[in-house]
């Protein structure tokens, strides 16, 4: 639990970024909070839940979480919602809009970017999302500013008749850092009070509203220019000046001790005249913006000379100090730093792997057997590991709720060599309920031959375990309606024949149902029902041992994936046709194993048995 | 308090403890009046990659990120990693190594080598490697679950602030929602400490040898 729901007004605390946003949301008075999760953004709305006389609610998706975050808005109520950067894309539909209608109770929208890339399918600036639908931007460089901004930005929605975007990256939503908290405000709710010329966006009540849009965006800027969020600190060594924004801000100032900073939090509309002033006492001037170069193309377009940024700087990526302090001295001739003393050693790559027992490792080993027969689209999750080692079974991961859509088109695409592949799509609860039923009911609505494998293990897994309708509580852990998949997905249309539940752990029968899906040519649905082994509807089992003198080194167990299986010894035989052949003795390791069974299904010499006790007690 | 910030780089496999550890280190650092930042990139953490935390403190701290080469003191709670980040160091810095050996499915399935000697390794690089054995120091106190307040105990001489305020920090956690896990973390605690002592003794008796 952040520490900092239970502590005093004006006391020091080390928070996340996440964690500060959640107690500024709550401090401006905050009566509605949404959000999906995703990385790295998904405390955020962890930590509010555990505030007082605030709902906060986990959505099916980040469309539907701006939308409620809307009608709180409309209704006189301070509202937020939270995302990651492709959630905003999700959002974007409501985002243009209302934009347009403006706000009652202050709207703020916190989006976060996975600048670096630590679990995203792409790096993108979602500040493009704000200029797009003409919303001031603030951009915090740390848990202090987050919180800070945050309360401000309510104020500032309220101020304008607009939605804000706080925009954030993982080094804010991720790095603890010191803040003082402070006190709640109360905001009453006042309630929605009709006014159909202002909400109903029909032509006619839309097109009046975009002048105010348009004379807003001029206040914005005025307010921009004068904002103490954006402050000009001196320094002496005047060859460079930087403007700097976000966390890149941090890089900068320990990097740069001696150069005037311009350093900006609320970044759009651009301050122009700030830099321009700035601009007269330096020799260049560097724009250090993660990760597009929007005020630097600003800036450019506003007639400013001697601007330097991503002709210095990478466009993807963080700032940091080893990237920054390389590129800014070769600016002013300065010698490169001399870097590390030691030697890089590499020892071997270590990508994430899925967890013992986990029960995609049952449909992937399965679809690893089929892999030249089945073309395999598939999703954002845990599940995107099946495209790794050992199982190598998928062909696409795109964007969430994919899956589908991509595996009708490849199947209304089927050249003379693929025209008898399956076509499947691998898809999880989570993600099916985001964004994947349509994709089913377009599926079944134009006769696709497409197999969906819904992997349901009633959790939103990658992003550490969130609840969503299929799981049967809500944010806040209370009882909600559990949605039943069979259901849902016979309602879409898919013949109840072609829908089959299957328990993965049982490799043999999740073989047989996929190629037998897979021959069918109607849409059919798969659906897996074992929990994520990291939930609490985990049922952990006594551990399994190798017995050494059955084994014999065919190594089909370790084609399962599972971590807990490992390699103990090796052998080469070579073949009557002169060929050699590998075999690997293998070993479990009994203190992660949970007893999950799909090993000993592997395992045709039957090497594979409980575990004694005292094995047990020895570990 | 002075202008020097300290750097700790913390290394490990997703689920081993990492980001508990850096967050009880960077706690302590609080309470000595430090400013501190901790940051990691912990995306898919869960899932047995590669998890690195820093922590940084001192009287104002901007940066969240250790630069390459100016790590005070690298924490790997499994060797190999601790081979993998040793270049973080700065120049006389210190690795801490827990010396347990843990392969990824990649290495146990045959794609690739896990190197037979990581300390070796980084020793012939000339890093200076304290080794301390965790796995078997958590087993005989009869709790894998230690190797966290071992690893902390084995840096708490290497701070700019006494070992018991490390030690408050740990124990204080545990006495207000497990009061009988109390006395077995101050003795994981210590046997860190000491473990860390002898091996500190013994890089210091191969420099001499050197």
């Amino acid at each position: 639990m952040s520490a900092a729901v239970q502590a005093q007004p004006h006391t020091r605390l080390l928070l996340s970024g996440n964690d500060a946003i959640a107690r500024g949301v709550w401090e401006a008075g905050a009566k509605i909070a949404s959000a999906y999760p995703g990385t790295p953004s998904t405390e955020i709305l962890e930590s509010l839940a555990l505030y007082p006389d605030l709902y906060a609610e986990w959505s099916v998706n980040e469309k539907v979480a701006l939308e409620v975050a809307i009608g709180g808005s409309m209704s006189g109520a301070r509202s937020f919602c939270a995302m990651k950067h492709v959630g905003l894309n999700v959002a974007s539909d409501a985002l243009m809009t209302i934009t347009v209608a403006g706000v009652v109770g202050g709207l703020v929208i916190a989006v976060a970017d996975d600048v670096g890339m630590s679990s995203s399918q792409n790096e993108q600036d979602s500040r493009y999302w704000g200029r797009f639908a003409h919303l001031p931007i603030l951009e915090p460089a740390d848990s202090q500013e987050a919180y800070e901004m945050v309360k401000y930005a309510f104020e500032l929605s309220e101020a304008c008749n607009t939605p804000v975007l706080l925009r954030l990256t993982t080094r804010v939503c991720h790095v603890k850092a010191v803040v003082e908290i402070g006190e709640r405000v109360v905001h009453d709710i006042t309630g929605f009070a009709s006014d159909p010329r202002r909400w109903v966006m029909t032509p006619a009540n839309a097109k009046g509203q975009i002048p105010a849009q348009i004379a807003r965006e001029t206040k914005l800027l005025a307010l921009a220019e004068s904002s103490p969020l954006n402050r000009l600190e001196d320094g002496k060594d005047r060859r460079i000046g930087f403007v700097t924004s976000g966390p890149a801000y941090m890089h900068v100032r320990e990097c740069f001790p001696d150069s005037p900073i311009l350093k900006l939090g609320f970044t759009y509309p651009v301050p122009v005249g700030l830099v321009e002033k700035m601009a007269s006492g330096v020799a260049h001037l560097v724009v250090v913006e993660e990760t597009e170069p929007l005020m630097e193309n600003d800036l450019k377009a506003a007639g400013l000379s001697r601007i330097h940024g991503k002709d210095l700087l990478p466009r993807l990526g963080e700032l940091t100090p080893n990237v920054l302090v390389p590129a800014i001295n070769g600016l002013v001739g300065e010698p490169l730093p001399k870097g590390s003393v030691y030697p890089k050693i590499d020892p071997f790559p270590r990508p994430p792997t899925m967890c013992p027992a986990c029960p995609h490792m049952g449909v992937y080993y399965s679809l690893s057997r089929l892999r030249k027969q089945v073309q395999i689209s598939g999703d954002i999750g845990c599940y995107t590991l099946g495209a790794g080692h050992p199982w190598n079974a998928l062909d696409t991961t795109i964007s969430m709720g994919a899956s589908m859509g991509i595996a009708l088109g490849m199947d209304k695409a089927r050249s003379a060599e693929t025209k008898d592949k399956g076509v499947v799509a691998v898809i999880g609860d989570s993600t099916f309920l985001h964004m994947g039923m349509q994709g089913l009911l377009d599926i079944v609505y134009n006769r696709g031959n497409v197999t969906t494998i819904i992997l349901d293990n009633r959790t939103t897994g990658m992003t550490g375990g969130q609840n969503h309708p299929g799981t049967g509580k809500s944010l806040t852990g209370e009882d909600a309606p559990r949605i039943d998949f069979a259901k849902l997905v016979e309602a879409l249309g898919v013949a109840p024949e072609r829908i089959r539940t299957v328990d993965p752990y049982l490799l043999p029968v999740v073989f047989k149902t996929i190629k037998e899906e897979i021959a069918v040519t109607a849409p059919s649905v798969i659906i897996t029902t074992r929990p994520c082994v990291l939930s609490e509807f985990y049922d952990r089992q006594p551990p399994f041992r190798v017995i050494d003198e059955t084994c014999t080194g065919c190594g089909n167990c370790i084609k399962v994936g599972c971590p807990a299986i490992t390699v103990k010894r090796t052998e080469t035989r070579n073949r009557a046709d002169g060929t050699s052949h590998e075999l690997k003795f293998t070993t479990i390791d009994t203190a992660m194993c949970t007893g999950c069974r799909m090993c000993v299904e592997s395992c045709g010499p039957k090497a594979i048995v409980p575990a004694q006790p005292t094995a047990v007690a020895q570990q | 308090m002075n202008d020097v910030i300290t750097n700790i780089l913390i290394c490990g496999i997703g689920g081993q403890g990492v980001m508990t550890a850096a967050e009880i280190l960077a706690q302590a650092a609080m309470a000595q009046g430090f400013d501190c930042k901790k940051s990691e990139i912990a995306g898919m953490a869960q899932r047995g990659g590669v998890v690195t935390s820093h922590v940084r403190f001192g009287r104002k701290v901007w940066s969240p990120v250790i630069t390459p080469g100016t790590a005070d003191l690298l924490v790997a709670f499994e060797v190999a990693e601790g081979s993998r980040w040793a270049d973080h160091l700065r120049p006389g810095g210190t690795a801490m190594v827990n010396t347990i050996r843990l392969a990824p499915p990649i290495v146990s399935s045959g794609l690739y080598k896990y190197p037979a000697d990581p300390v070796a390794q980084m020793r012939a690089a000339g890093v200076p490697v304290i080794e301390v054995d965790a796995g078997t120091i958590a087993r005989d106190l009869g709790n894998l679950r230690l190797v966290n307040t071992i690893m902390l105990g084995a840096i708490a001489d290497h701070l700019p602030f006494p070992a018991t305020e490390l030690e408050e920090q740990i124990v204080g956690r545990f006495r207000e929602r497990k009061p009988a896990m109390v006395e077995v973390n101050q003795r994981a605690f210590e046997a860190g400490r000491q473990a860390s002592q002898r091996g500190n003794a013994d890089v210091t008796a191969r420099a001499v040898n050197c």
